[in-house]
């Protein structure tokens, strides 16, 4: 997993390596300075001696130096590395997400994904500069600071080696006693969030049932779950500073008494005053790193489950390929459903569609009627193979979908959605998604076929009228009126329109279908349509009934024969 | 676009927002608070006094021991026990105070939450119409959880930090003013230095934070339309566009980083330079014995409180970002809880009544199935009015901000049992005249009657019982189906629930999911169709049984078949009521006792289906589908 991460370090890998370099070269520095200084205060002050007191001081200046030169450099290193990660892991997550097909989609659906891409990155990233700066720096401190005190004075440095293992397995219990409690109450947490939201969004309901005292009763109770467990977490993690200060005592006294006999005794032969406070110094750097490992341990277990979700989304693998040798043109808009089968989940018995067999030629007008969940959408997102079908085979332009390439079939099989989305830009950012290097005419040309340019010409920006985020500030018609133009500026071969002429009026309906059979003759239109007035003119209509298809033909031959379909059509004309 | 990134600002922190956040802790913690200063000014004592105890533990005893033959080690014994009973108060006295902080720092924060949510819920409709939801939602989660690990966090180190600069800086005083005066000097220095990183690391931080917001909103926008994504073949441009904004962040983020990376090297060694400096400056003045009073043994120990004079400035420095955060989070929270409540001064209520033959009216405490509104009259006289469903709209005139007003002369009424339909184009004030009824928003001009009595003065709570409400978003709650339905009667018995379902056409659909009335849902039961959650809210408001009813587009976003489902459960549910209802497909408004055409804020058809398209008017040319609505 730790591998599969490291990959996206790529051009970083040299701050990456410099980082913990520069942090060793920092903490060596760091570890001899309070031994210079213990010198200094030995060696000069005490012997009265004003040149032993400046050469000393200049070396400890020239240390000091260097320790700020490289400690900067390592933080330079680890903000260049940290982000640099994250900058390419994000985009290594983003690219694969590109790749994805619809199924892969649904199975980690969009906000789970999202996620993925942000706050899991995020943790990811964190924890990234921590280890580079703060999982060396603490044991390299550690083991330096022993060395230090080894070479200080054997006998004393016992005193550390008993000390260390009862710190680090004290607080070592503490973070593992806290952090399910911690566990808990980040879920908890999720709760009362998600209750400020149901409020936020639903206060309309809230007030009109005037429930605002029940509501508060509800928040108050989470809020005080969640007082309790954090307030028990909290002061399990508050015995940490005493429980550090107790040990940095004890290790002060412990020193401080076994020193002084043992400066005493031995007339400062094995150590001397200056050594003694040295030691202190180690005790407190010692005992600081081994809190900063429980830290770590602690940090890291948290941001293994984000490092976990990344990889799960670089590891899967895309569902649909082009195939080895693709075919790259589609010659025709000619279809052909055998004996085609689909799943979702890919299982039998769970199929969404079934027996499909039928054949529409190249430039036919077909329509599409049926109830909701009969597996219209399913039937038409296999055609630019958005989804694969499980069982038979379907052609286009003679050609099983599989051997072609994908990019190719998907551009001359234009596919508006039933979820149709806009995204935030200008009319004609959101128009070139259809043909990146389309001309404003061709633009204009593709609107008015569609209807859409008379619309957009009473925006006082016209085509550069900015489209919020989900298009939420044109119409539900303007809307679908501009997604049709967008599918149309592919030059399709295959057009689909997946309901996506509700919102537009009946009359509006009429011109775009008119424009289309003068327009584009020859392209394959298939329609999906909820109104019988929508497909009543289609050379065929498909009537599709639970997964099958029920009937095909023409209104005036399914209006004799189709119960479904005479049914629909008697329910919506009664009306008018 | 502007308005959106202003309040992504940082507001101003003010000395005002400090005081009241201590006036809120102490208020809460009087007893604690004293308890926890005294802990930590006692642990900051022991923990500054610790290098001195070296000192006098080289200087008094060991080295005057050191040259006898035979020493005895009673005094040094004592001293060590000393030191020893010293940290010993030292830990204890930190145990208590890191202790309590948790309690007051936990406890404050749960009162500020419980504070903003119960304000919330007074606030009146215009603050969450005016606000995004993750606005404010953001006061809960960054805000809240930014100042809750300042208190339990920054605080104590703050004040402890303080405590030992100033225990120190007088020891230090005491042992030689004039190094000190030098390591005052050096204080400025290093004071300076962190003030130049934290506003430059700052500047960067609010850049990084608004760029990972661009990042992040790119990011949801993409993969939210990724299926349009695939369909366009959009791969490779959106990736170039990714990479674009990626980039920025990147820059951002490495320059943020930076800064704050490097203040710890360098605040730690300036730390040993000014160490390297004094004793340079010590020795000095010992040796050519230029100060007074300055021995060897004065300098050693001055050294050692240099160390502890460096390590609070340290802490110190690491909080600022911390604190200033904290406090703009606090502001935050202050403008929440400072919002003006929605005005609920009406003085009229419902009670539960029973009506004999004769029409007169008495309270009673018992459902009676049976409703009628006390009005209290300034003289003190109490009348009873039956509730009947009579609404009444004369000349109301309103906006929503002032000089832009959205409804103009509006009169209208509705009898009871009537059904009244608005029709009109997206912004055409259907909703708003409903926003009125319920008084999500209060008139400005004109009046609304409710049974003959305005409705400003009835209690808001109860106008607002007694007029049920069915949305085109349904806002369902985390919960079984059984307590959603329940939200429109908490005390209704499963019996209520079952008929309520049945009412609602929902109890076919309940029975069959496997836990019937007892599925869970979250998310707004993302689990149901949006055609089976608006059977719910149907369902919610059948129990909570209102004489009046409005229905704001209501089956729009649902599809044909469960249309109809809906179509009948809301049919059943109107019989007998006052119902007010907006819908743009015409099929749904037909029958009304009355239609209004809306445009502009004003009616400018009105009368039944038949009549109006006798006009040929607008509402003919709309019903032909000759003009789009929405």
């Amino acid at each position: 997993m730790i591998k599969k991460l490291m990959k996206s370090i790529r051009e970083y890998k040299k701050q990456t390596i410099l980082t913990p370099l520069s942090v060793a070269i920092e903490v060596v520095l760091e570890v001899v300075l309070p031994y210079l200084m213990a010198k200094l205060i030995d060696d000069g002050i005490y012997q009265g001696s004003m040149d032993a007191t400046v050469s000393i001081g200049i070396q400890l200046i020239i240390f000091t130096i260097l320790s700020l030169f490289f400690g900067a450099v390592s933080g330079l290193y680890a903000a260049k590395a940290s982000s640099g990660f994250a900058k390419n892991l994000r985009k290594d997550l983003y690219y694969k997400v590109q790749t994805f097909s619809f199924a892969n989609i649904d199975k980690f659906s969009t906000s789970s994904i999202v996620t993925r891409l942000t706050t899991d990155v995020t943790n990811v990233q964190n924890a990234f500069q921590m280890i580079l700066r703060i999982a060396i720096r603490a044991p390299l401190i550690l083991i330096f600071s022993l060395i230090m005190t080894l070479t200080i004075n054997v006998k004393m440095s016992i005193v550390f080696f008993i000390l260390i293992p009862v710190v680090g397995l004290t607080l070592f219990i503490i973070s593992r006693i806290a952090m399910p409690i911690y566990r808990k109450v980040f879920k908890k947490y999720d709760d009362l969030n998600n209750i400020v939201e149901e409020n936020t969004a639903g206060i309309r309901v809230v007030k009109s049932y005037g429930l605002e005292k029940e509501e508060i009763n509800k928040f108050e109770k989470k809020a005080l779950e969640i007082f309790k467990l954090f307030t028990k977490g909290g002061k399990l993690v508050a015995l940490n500073a005493p429980i550090m200060q107790f040990f940095m005592y004890l290790g002060m006294i412990l020193i401080s008494w076994l020193g002084a006999r043992l400066i005493i005794i031995t007339h400062s032969t094995e150590l001397t005053t200056g050594q003694l406070s040295s030691l202190i110094t180690y005790a407190i750097q010692i005992l600081f790193s081994i809190m900063m490992l429980t830290m770590i341990s602690v940090m890291l277990t948290i941001s293994m489950s984000s490092a976990k979700r990344i990889v799960e989304i670089l590891d899967e693998k895309p569902s649909i390929k082009s195939a080895k040798n693709p075919i790259k043109t589609v010659e025709n808009g000619s279809i052909q459903f055998k004996n085609v089968a689909f799943s979702y989940i890919g299982k039998k018995n769970k199929e969404v569609l079934k027996d499909i067999n039928f054949t529409i030629q190249s430039g036919e007008n077909i329509g599409i009627i049926g109830g909701t969940g009969v597996g219209k959408s399913s039937l038409v997102n296999l055609i630019p193979r958005l989804y694969d079908v499980t069982e038979g085979e379907l052609l286009v332009a003679g050609n099983n979908v599989k051997e072609y390439d994908v990019k190719s079939l998907r551009d001359a099989v234009s596919c508006v959605l039933q979820k149709n989305i806009l995204f935030s830009g200008t009319v004609k950012d959101n128009l070139r998604w259809g043909n990146e290097d389309a001309t404003d005419e061709e633009l204009i040309e593709a609107c008015k076929l569609a209807q859409a340019d008379g619309f957009i010409n009473q925006f006082p920006d016209k085509y550069d009228t900015y489209i919020e985020q989900g298009g939420t500030n044109v119409s539900g018609g303007q809307k679908q009126r501009l997604c049709i133009a967008r599918a149309l500026l592919k030059k399709p071969k295959i057009l689909i329109l997946d309901d996506s002429t509700s919102a537009v009026d009946t009359k509006t309906e009429q011109l775009i279908r008119e424009a289309f059979n003068k327009k584009i003759p020859n392209t394959t239109k298939i329609i999906i349509a909820q109104r019988i007035s929508s497909v009543q003119d289609c050379d065929k209509i498909i009537v599709m009934k639970q997964g099958q298809i029920n009937a095909i033909g023409t209104h005036k031959e399914l209006l004799k024969n189709n119960d479904i379909y005479k049914e629909v059509y008697e329910s919506q004309t009664q009306d008018s | 676009m502007d308005n959106k990134e202003n309040k992504h600002q940082r507001p101003q922190v003010s000395g005002k927002t400090v005081k009241r956040l201590f006036k809120i802790i102490f208020k809460n913690y009087k007893k604690l608070i004293p308890i926890v200063i005294i802990c930590i000014v006692i642990s900051s004592i022991v923990s500054v006094s610790a290098p001195l105890f070296t000192e006098i533990l080289i200087d008094d005893y060991i080295v005057p021991l050191m040259t006898i033959d035979n020493p005895t080690f009673d005094g040094l014994n004592t001293l060590i026990l000393i030191m020893a009973g010293t940290f010993l108060l030292g830990v204890l006295t930190s145990f208590i105070y890191s202790r309590l902080m948790v309690n007051i720092s936990e406890g404050t924060i749960k009162y500020i939450r419980d504070k903003m949510f119960i304000k919330m819920q007074d606030l009146p409709i215009k603050y969450f119409d005016t606000n995004t939801h993750g606005d404010i939602m953001s006061h809960y989660t960054n805000d809240v959880d930014t100042l809750a690990r300042m208190i339990s966090d920054s605080l104590p180190q703050l004040v402890s930090s303080l405590l030992s600069l100033i225990a120190v800086t007088i020891s230090m005083f005491i042992q030689s003013w004039q190094l000190t005066l030098f390591i005052l000097a050096f204080l400025v220095l290093m004071l300076k230095l962190t003030g130049y990183i934290t506003k430059k690391s700052g500047g960067y931080f609010i850049g990084q934070q608004k760029t990972l917001g661009k990042v992040n909103g790119y990011i949801e926008e993409m993969i939210n339309g990724q299926k349009v994504v695939k369909v366009f073949n959009y791969e490779e441009r959106a990736k170039k566009n990714f990479d674009k904004v990626n980039e920025e962040l990147y820059d951002n983020m490495v320059n943020a980083n930076r800064f704050s990376n490097i203040l710890m090297p360098i605040l730690n060694n300036l730390g040993n330079l000014e160490y390297v400096l004094v004793a340079l400056l010590g020795a000095y003045l010992a040796i050519s014995g230029t100060a007074e009073g300055l021995t060897i043994g004065t300098i050693a120990s001055f050294l050692a409180l240099t160390r502890s004079f460096n390590q609070p400035i340290k802490n110190i420095s690491s909080q600022v970002n911390m604190v200033v955060m904290a406090m703009a989070g606090a502001t935050r929270i202050f403008e929440l809880t400072d919002q003006e409540p929605e005005v609920n001064d009406g003085y009229v209520t419902l009670v539960n009544a029973n009506v004999d033959s004769k029409g007169n009216i008495t309270e009673t405490n018992d459902y009676t199935g049976q409703w009628a509104w006390k009005h209290k009259h300034h003289d003190g006289t109490i009348d009873y009015i039956e509730l009947k469903g009579y609404i009444e709209i004369e000349n109301v005139n309103f906006g929503y901000e002032p000089n832009k007003e959205i409804l103009h002369d509006i009169t209208l009424y509705a009898k009871p049992g009537q059904k009244i339909a608005f029709v009109g184009a997206t912004g055409a004030g259907k909703t708003t005249i409903t926003n009125l009824i319920n008084r999500f928003y209060d008139v400005e001009d004109g009046k609304i009657r409710y049974d003959g009595i305005n409705i400003n003065k009835i209690k808001k709570e109860d106008l607002r019982k007694s007029l049920g409400l069915v949305l085109q978003d349904t806002n369902l709650f985390t919960g079984t189906i059984k307590e959603n339905i329940k939200y429109g009667k908490l005390d209704a018995t499963d019996e209520e629930v079952i008929k309520a379902a049945k009412i609602a056409n929902a109890h076919d659909f309940i029975s069959m999911l496997p836990k019937g009335y007892d599925t869970m849902l979250t998310a707004n039961g993302s689990q149901l169709s949006q055609g089976q959650r608006q059977l719910l809210s149907i369902a919610r408001c059948a129990i909570n049984n209102p004489p009046v009813m409005i229905l704001d587009e209501a089956t729009s976003s649902i599809d044909t078949r469960t249309e109809k489902l809906v179509q009948d459960g809301m049919d059943k549910l109107m019989e007998g009521r006052t119902v007010f209802v907006i819908a743009h497909r015409l099929s749904t408004v037909r029958n009304s006792k009355a239609i209004m055409v809306m445009e502009n804020g004003k009616i400018i058809e009105r009368g039944t289906h038949e009549q109006l398209l006798e006009q040929k008017g607008q509402y003919y040319q709309l019903y032909t589908g000759a003009f789009e609505l929405e």
